[in-house]
C-alpha cells in the first residue's frame, strides 16, 4: 500500500507549498474578517478615534436591548421546542408508521429547507392574516364582523412561522437516525413483553438523543438569528436582536448602536454554534454525519 | 445450578414471571396449514409441522425459502394469511408477540446499544412487571447460564460478536419462555466461535429440556450438529422432515439430498427388489448394483442413486461391496481428509476420506466401492 503514494518516476510529486492557503485566505479576508472588524472597530468607537467600552454599557442597558433579547430568547426557545415535538411526532410517523406516499411527503417536508423563510411569511398573512383564507371563511360561515383568529401579527404568529419553517431541520437528523434502529430491536422489545410506548421510550427515542440534540441546537442558532419571518409579519412590539439590529443601522442611522449590538448577535450565534458542534461531538462521528 | 432459578415453567413455577404451566409446555409447537404473502406472492405455502416439546427443530432451506418467515409467523410478527399457530396447546394465531411465550434471538443479536447487558436481559421482566428482587436474580442466573457473569455493565459495543450473542441468548431466556426461537444466531460469528457457541448452545439445551426450540439457519452443520429433527425448506413449501441421522442418510428427494450434506447422484433403473433382505437391483449404465430398496421406487422405475462421498470408498468394504470403474478427474488434500473426483460414464461423483497414503493421480483408472446400505434410491417422480 505504501507504494501508491510514492511518485511516478520521472514525474515530480505534487508538494502544495504554504503560498496555498492566500487565495482563500484573501477571499475570507475580505469578505467576511473585514467587514467584521469594521463591526467591531466601529462598536468601540469613542470620541478622537480613542476605543472605549461606553457603546457597550450604553446598548447593554437601554431598555430597547433588553426587550430585544428577551424577545429573541422566549422566541428562539419555544420555537425550537416547537420545532422539537412537531419534528419528533411526524418522524415517528413517518419512519414507523409506514402509509402510501409517506416517502413523498418526508421529501417534500425536506424541500421546506431549500425555501426562503419570508416566503413562508408571506403564506402565513395569506391563510392566517385578518384578510386571510381561514378568517375570510370563518367570518363568512359564522356570520362574524371581524376577522376571530388574530393571532399572526404576534409572537405567536412568529413561533408559529419559524416552527414551520424550521421543523424540516429537526426532522432530517431523526429521520436518518430513526432509520439507523433496527427494526429487530423494536421486534424483539415488542416479543419481551413491551408496548408501543415503552419501545419508544426506551429504544427509539435513546437512539434519537443526538439527532434531537442536533436538530435542537441547530434550530435554536437559526431561529435566534431569524430576521425574515419577524419582519415580515411585522408583529406589533415584537422586536429581536436581528430585528433591532436592523431598526438601528437602517431607520435610525445609529451605526455604532448597531455594531454594538451585532457584536453580541455574533457572540450569541457562536456560543450557540459552538453548543451544536459540542453536541455532535459529544455524541460521536455516527450521528454527525447524519446532520 | 443457574437452571433451578431460571429453568423453564415448569422447573421453577414459584417465580412471578408470567408464564404459561407446565401442562401446556408439554404440548410444543403445531403449524396447521399456514399460507403467508407478500404483495400477492405466496413465500409460505400450506406450512403444517408438528414440533414436539423440547425438541429442537431445524428448519434449513436457501435464501427465500421460506424457513424465517415460518420463524417470524411464531413469533407473531407475521400474521398468515391461512392457517393456525399452537403453542403450548393454546391458539396463538391472534395473539401479539408478547403474549405467545417466546424468546427470540436473531442474526445480529439487536441488542439494545444504549443499555447495558444487565438492561438487556431484565427488559422483558421489567416488561412484564416483574418485581425488582426477582429481576436481579434471574438476570443473574440467566447472565451466569451464558457465562456473562462478570461483563453485566458492559455495553453491547464493549462486547464481541460471541458475547454479544450469549447477552442476547440470555435475554431471551429470561422471560422463561416455553419457546425459544432462533434466527440464523451464528452466521454473524466467525467459524471457530461459531464452534464454540454450537456447542454451548447444545449444553444450553441440555439443562432446559422442557425448552422448545425452533432453530433457523442455511447451515447444514449447524442442523446436524444441534437438532433432534430437520425441516428442509424450498421455495416456501416443507420439501423433507425427519430426524438428522435419517433425513441424511435416506433423503426423501433429490433437494433434500443435495442441500443436507453433499451426494453423489446417478440415475438408475429399479430392476428388482428384494423385500426379505430389504434390497433392490438397480442399473446404472452396463452395471448392475445392490443398493437399499425404497418402496416408492419399485421395479422398472426410473430413480436416483444417492451415495454419500465418505460412503464411496476406494477398496471394497465388504464380500457384497458394489463396484464402478471410474477415472480420477482430480485429487485434493484438505488437511484432515483427501477429496477425489471421479468420472464415470460422463457423471461426476466425489469421494471423501481420511488422508491417504498413496492417492491415486489425477487421470487413473479406479474402481469405487460402497456398499450396499450405504446407497439410498430416490424415486424419479419425486425429485425437488
Amino acid at each position: 500500500m505504501a507504494s501508491l503514494a510514492l511518485p511516478l518516476p520521472g514525474r515530480r510529486a505534487f508538494r502544495p507549498g504554504g503560498s496555498w492557503i492566500i487565495p482563500p485566505a484573501a477571499v475570507l479576508g475580505a469578505l467576511f474578517f473585514y467587514p467584521l472588524a469594521l463591526i467591531l472597530g466601529e462598536s468601540f468607537a469613542g470620541g478622537k478615534g480613542a476605543a472605549t467600552l461606553l457603546n457597550y454599557a450604553s446598548v447593554l442597558t437601554s431598555v430597547q436591548f433588553a426587550s430585544a433579547l428577551w424577545h429573541t430568547v422566549v422566541i428562539a426557545l419555544l420555537a425550537t421546542a416547537g420545532c422539537l415535538a412537531l419534528g419528533l411526532v411526524l418522524s415517528l410517523i413517518l419512519a414507523f408508521i409506514p402509509f402510501p406516499g409517506s416517502r413523498v411527503l418526508a421529501r417534500v417536508i425536506d424541500t421546506f429547507i431549500a425555501l426562503p423563510t419570508f416566503l413562508m411569511a408571506l403564506a402565513f398573512t395569506f391563510i392566517y392574516g385578518t384578510a386571510g383564507i381561514l378568517n375570510a371563511s370563518l367570518m363568512q360561515a359564522l356570520h362574524l364582523g371581524l376577522p376571530p383568529l388574530d393571532f399572526l401579527y404576534s409572537q405567536w404568529g412568529v413561533i408559529l412561522a419559524e416552527v414551520t419553517v424550521y421543523t424540516p431541520f429537526v426532522m432530517r437528523p431523526l429521520l436518518a437516525a430513526f432509520s439507523l434502529v433496527e427494526r429487530a430491536e423494536i421486534e424483539i422489545a415488542s416479543s419481551l413483553g413491551a408496548g408501543a410506548f415503552r419501545i419508544m421510550r426506551q429504544i427509539i427515542l435513546p437512539a434519537a438523543v443526538p439527532a434531537l440534540l442536533a436538530g435542537g441546537s441547530l434550530c435554536l442558532l437559526l431561529t435566534t438569528n431569524e430576521f425574515g419571518i419577524v419582519l415580515f409579519i411585522g408583529a406589533k412590539g415584537v422586536v429581536t436582536l436581528p430585528l433591532l439590529i436592523y431598526t438601528k443601522a437602517i431607520q435610525e442611522f445609529d451605526y455604532t448602536s448597531a455594531c454594538v449590538l451585532a457584536v453580541i448577535n455574533v457572540c450569541l450565534s457562536l456560543s450557540l454554534y459552538s453548543l451544536y458542534r459540542a453536541t455532535l461531538s459529544w455524541f460521536g462521528g455516527r450521528s454527525a454525519g447524519l446532520v | 445450578m443457574a437452571e433451578a432459578v431460571l429453568g423453564h415453567p415448569a422447573a421453577a413455577p414459584g417465580l412471578s414471571v408470567p408464564f404459561i404451566g407446565p401442562d401446556a409446555a408439554r404440548r410444543g409447537i403445531g403449524y396447521e396449514g399456514i399460507a403467508v404473502a407478500y404483495k400477492g406472492t405466496i413465500v409460505l405455502a400450506d406450512f403444517t409441522l408438528a414440533v414436539r416439546p423440547g425438541e429442537i427443530m431445524a428448519l434449513i432451506g436457501p435464501s427465500g425459502s421460506g424457513k424465517t418467515t415460518a420463524l417470524r409467523v411464531t413469533a407473531g410478527f407475521v400474521r398468515p394469511l391461512r392457517g393456525r399457530v399452537h403453542i403450548g396447546g393454546r391458539d396463538v394465531t391472534d395473539l401479539p408477540p408478547y403474549a405467545r411465550s417466546i424468546g427470540m434471538v436473531v442474526q445480529n443479536y439487536a441488542l439494545f446499544p444504549h443499555m447495558p447487558a444487565y438492561e438487556n436481559v431484565a427488559f422483558g421482566l421489567r416488561a412484564r412487571g416483574a418485581q425488582e428482587a426477582t429481576i436481579r436474580e434471574q438476570v443473574a442466573a440467566c447472565l451466569r447460564m451464558v457465562g456473562m457473569e462478570s461483563f453485566a455493565k458492559r455495553y453491547p459495543r464493549e462486547l464481541s460478536g460471541g458475547q454479544q450473542q450469549r447477552v442476547a441468548i440470555a435475554r431471551a431466556l429470561a422471560i422463561r419462555p416455553e419457546v425459544l426461537l432462533l434466527d440464523e444466531p451464528l452466521s454473524a460469528l466467525d467459524a471457530q466461535i461459531r464452534l464454540t457457541m454450537l456447542e454451548e448452545l447444545s449444553r444450553l439445551h441440555r439443562s432446559l429440556p422442557t425448552l422448545t426450540v425452533i432453530y433457523v439457519t442455511h447451515d447444514q452443520t449447524e442442523a446436524l450438529t444441534l437438532a433432534d429433527r430437520i425441516g428442509i425448506m424450498r421455495d416456501g413449501r416443507l420439501v423433507a422432515l425427519g430426524d438428522c441421522q435419517g433425513l441424511y442418510r435416506r433423503p426423501p428427494n433429490r433437494f433434500a439430498a443435495e442441500f443436507l450434506g453433499r451426494a453423489n447422484l446417478l440415475p438408475v433403473t429399479v430392476e428388482a427388489e428384494d423385500a426379505a433382505s430389504g434390497l433392490a437391483r438397480v442399473r446404472f449404465g452396463a452395471a448392475s448394483l445392490m443398493v437399499r430398496r425404497n418402496p416408492e421406487a419399485t421395479a422398472g422405475q426410473a430413480a436416483l442413486l444417492c451415495i454419500r462421498p465418505h460412503d464411496l470408498r476406494l477398496e471394497p468394504p465388504g464380500p457384497s461391496a458394489n463396484s464402478l470403474a471410474a477415472s480420477v478427474s482430480e485429487v485434493r488434500w484438505k488437511g484432515d481428509l483427501h477429496d477425489i473426483g471421479f468420472e464415470i460414464g460422463g457423471h461426476r461423483l466425489r469421494l471423501t476420506a481420511a488422508p491417504l497414503r498413496t492417492p491415486p493421480e489425477a487421470g487413473a483408472l479406479v474402481n469405487c466401492y460402497f456398499a450396499p446400505e450405504d446407497a439410498t434410491l430416490i424415486p424419479e417422480e419425486r425429485r425437488g
